[in-house]
């Protein structure tokens, strides 16, 4: 799926309200009755109604067939069993107890969130911390910005690849000769169950961290500097500035790239699905991978509909969950 | 696109010109600048450099001394047999194909429907833009199978889009984040002069045409480099709508072939497909940074 499957969702606030639509269009002239339908749309053409509606075409056909469908047809499909191939037939919520019965779906929620509190631990705080530093270093922003973006350039396939070389499990691989030569055995990174999933965190770590500091960047940028004048006439010192200054400015970005940041790994899919394949001993299948074999591999779309809506609402209210509680604690 | 906090701002941050006339600072921060940077040039660009250095080794050489330069000499071979031997050249082109047609028709779907929104505002403007806000609520994984299940018989029309670039080029048109992105860019813009144009006689089209898209540069840019990466990094969606061989971009032909290639020319071919999205990135690295972040503004 396109890209926003793994970085999806942007919550709402900044979005431009739409002013209310304002009437460009002249009114019916008089002597025509005013509140006769056959007037109303002669006065709809006349005001350029027909090119309005055409410009809106391309948006209108997209998003109908592609997003808005789709989202309709997921309600559909999950209450069908359908193979593509013969006619679907209704089956009530069974798609939705058969994936509750799959005893896989139990590891692959472990793994997946796993994954994302591994990402979160190692990934969360880093782009903070550099782009707190980085702010700092003015002569050397826009090189160290540079750097720390290059690895989202890089798509995602080869770098999972080119991770994938690197924990080479033999003594020669790049990761396990600098073991060797700091005397410590040559490590199986994606064959010991255990370390699969750490060595994938630290891959799409790698890969997703440059983002964050850039958005963090921006929002330290932004920060009014008065607030700093003031702590620091008050005597404050860098770091208790950094402490109380700039982490309370950087609060509300924060909280949203926790969320977002949760929601995306819960859908992780191509860096397990690249690296590992869901090995082994299925310590890698992840949700995404599951819905991705249900369909695809066993060709019971229904089952695979099911198992995506209900990751959607896990998802969903995951969301609602964290948003009241960080709003209660950002009152108190 | 307003209120643009760049990162080349030059006014103070936390650590003030006071600060930094004191020793103990200037010399502190001297040291961070070394460690980042350095930190830096190994973390993020040292897997690339190794990545550049593999392309052109043999497969000898990077499985047995990956640190050593070149010990069996350089393999300028390894990019022209990488091209023909396992199609990087075709793959290649697919992936131009791809990021060309969803440049094409998301900035036709931004654009457009941007300007419906933002600057025709019919009645029904509110409700569009509501039902294109909702679509970026609601995670992606929601239409994965249905959105498959669509492409493969588009309703209505009963075509097949499965083999086709449009199974590509069409859904990643849909991009709510570019139509509000450029609904908000033209919500900045000066309303007095669509108004004149047309009580001066121009249409709806020709306001488009001469005023609206001259003053869109800098939105039709940002919305430019976001489609054209995004869609080279794509994965997921291509390998399920592209399954021949023939049609496959870059991302999905070398996972194909990932198993079975010679590492050396899998190395050549990976590096060959990012020289493309490093270099527009290094070209517009202020434009890419500053998309990034609005792209937290927006979020935000």
């Amino acid at each position: 799926m396109r890209e926003n499957i793994v970085t999806v969702t942007a919550p709402p606030a900044a979005d431009a309200p739409p002013t209310p639509p304002r009437e460009v269009a002249p009114r019916g002239r008089a002597g025509r009755r005013p509140g006769s339908p056959a007037a109303a749309l002669l006065s709809w053409v006349r005001g350029g109604g027909v090119g309005t509606l055409v410009m809106f075409l391309p948006l209108l056909l997209t998003f109908g067939y592609f997003a808005w469908w789709p989202i309709a047809k997921s309600l559909i499909l999950a209450f069908q069993r359908t193979d593509l191939i013969t006619e679907p037939t209704w089956v009530g919520l069974s798609n939705f107890e058969r994936v509750l019965a799959d005893p896989l779906l139990w590891t692959a929620l472990g793994n997946t969130a796993w994954f994302a509190v591994l990402a979160l631990v190692i990934g969360f705080p880093l782009p903070i911390l550099m782009a707190v530093v980085m702010a700092e270093l003015r002569r050397t922003r826009q090189i160290t910005s540079v750097l720390a973006y290059l690895p989202v350039i890089i798509p995602p396939v080869v770098s999972v690849l080119l991770w994938k070389q690197f924990y080479e499990p033999s003594g020669t691989g790049l990761f396990n000769s600098a073991l060797t030569a700091l005397g410590i055995e040559p490590v199986g990174w994606l064959q010991e169950p255990a370390l699969a999933i750490p060595s994938i965190v630290i891959q799409s770590t790698w890969a997703s961290a440059g983002t964050a500091t850039i958005i963090y960047l921006a929002a330290l940028m932004s920060i009014r500097t008065e607030l700093y004048d003031a702590a620091e006439v008050d005597g404050a010192s860098i770091l208790q500035r950094t402490w109380h200054v700039t982490l309370p400015q950087l609060r509300g970005v924060i909280l949203l790239m926790l969320l977002l940041q949760l929601i995306g790994t819960m859908q992780v899919f191509t860096e397990p699905f690249v690296m590992t394949g869901g090995g082994p001993e299925n310590r890698t299948v992840t949700l995404l991978m599951l819905v991705y074999n249900y369909a695809f591999l066993s060709g019971d779309f229904g089952k695979a509909t099911a198992l995506s809506l209900l990751l959607a609402v896990g998802l969903g209210l995951l969301s609602a969950v964290y948003l009241r509680l960080t709003r209660k604690w950002s009152e108190s | 696109m307003t209120a643009l906090s760049t990162i080349d701002s030059d006014e103070r941050s936390n650590v003030s010109t006071l600060d930094r006339s004191r020793r103990s600072v200037r010399i502190t921060m001297r040291v961070l600048t070394v460690l980042l940077v350095a930190a830096l040039c190994v973390v993020a660009l040292g897997p690339l450099l190794w990545l550049f250095k593999a392309a052109l080794s043999t497969s000898q050489d990077i499985l047995r001394e990956p640190f050593a330069w070149w010990p069996s000499g350089v393999q300028w071979q390894n990019l022209p047999d990488a091209w023909s031997q396992i199609h990087v050249g075709q793959y290649l082109l697919n992936t131009v194909w791809v990021a060309a047609g969803c440049w094409f028709f998301g900035l036709l779907v931004a654009l457009t429907g941007g300007y419906g929104i933002a600057v025709l505002r019919p009645r029904y403007a509110r409700l569009v833009n509501g039902a294109v806000l909702a679509t970026l609520f609601i995670p992606g994984v929601v239409s994965l199978i249905s959105l498959y299940v669509t492409v493969l018989d588009v309703p209505l029309i009963g075509v097949n889009l499965v083999n086709t670039f449009w199974a590509v080029w069409l859904p990643s048109a849909a991009s709510a984040f570019n139509v509000l992105l450029v609904a908000r860019f033209f919500d900045g813009l000066p309303r007095d002069v669509f108004e004149a144009a047309r009580i001066d006689g121009a249409g709806v089209f020709r306001v488009f045409w001469s005023i609206i898209l001259p003053m869109s540069r800098p939105v039709i840019g940002v919305v430019s480099l976001l489609t054209i990466v995004a869609s080279w990094k794509e994965f997921l969606w291509p390998l399920l709508v592209l399954p021949s061989a023939d049609l496959q971009p870059l991302s999905v032909g070398l996972y194909r072939v990932a198993d079975t290639a010679p590492t050396n020319l899998l190395m050549a071919g990976m590096f060959i497909s990012v020289v493309i999205p490093v270099v527009l990135f290094l070209v517009f690295q202020r434009q890419f940074l500053r998309s990034a972040g609005q792209a937290g503004a927006v979020k935000g």
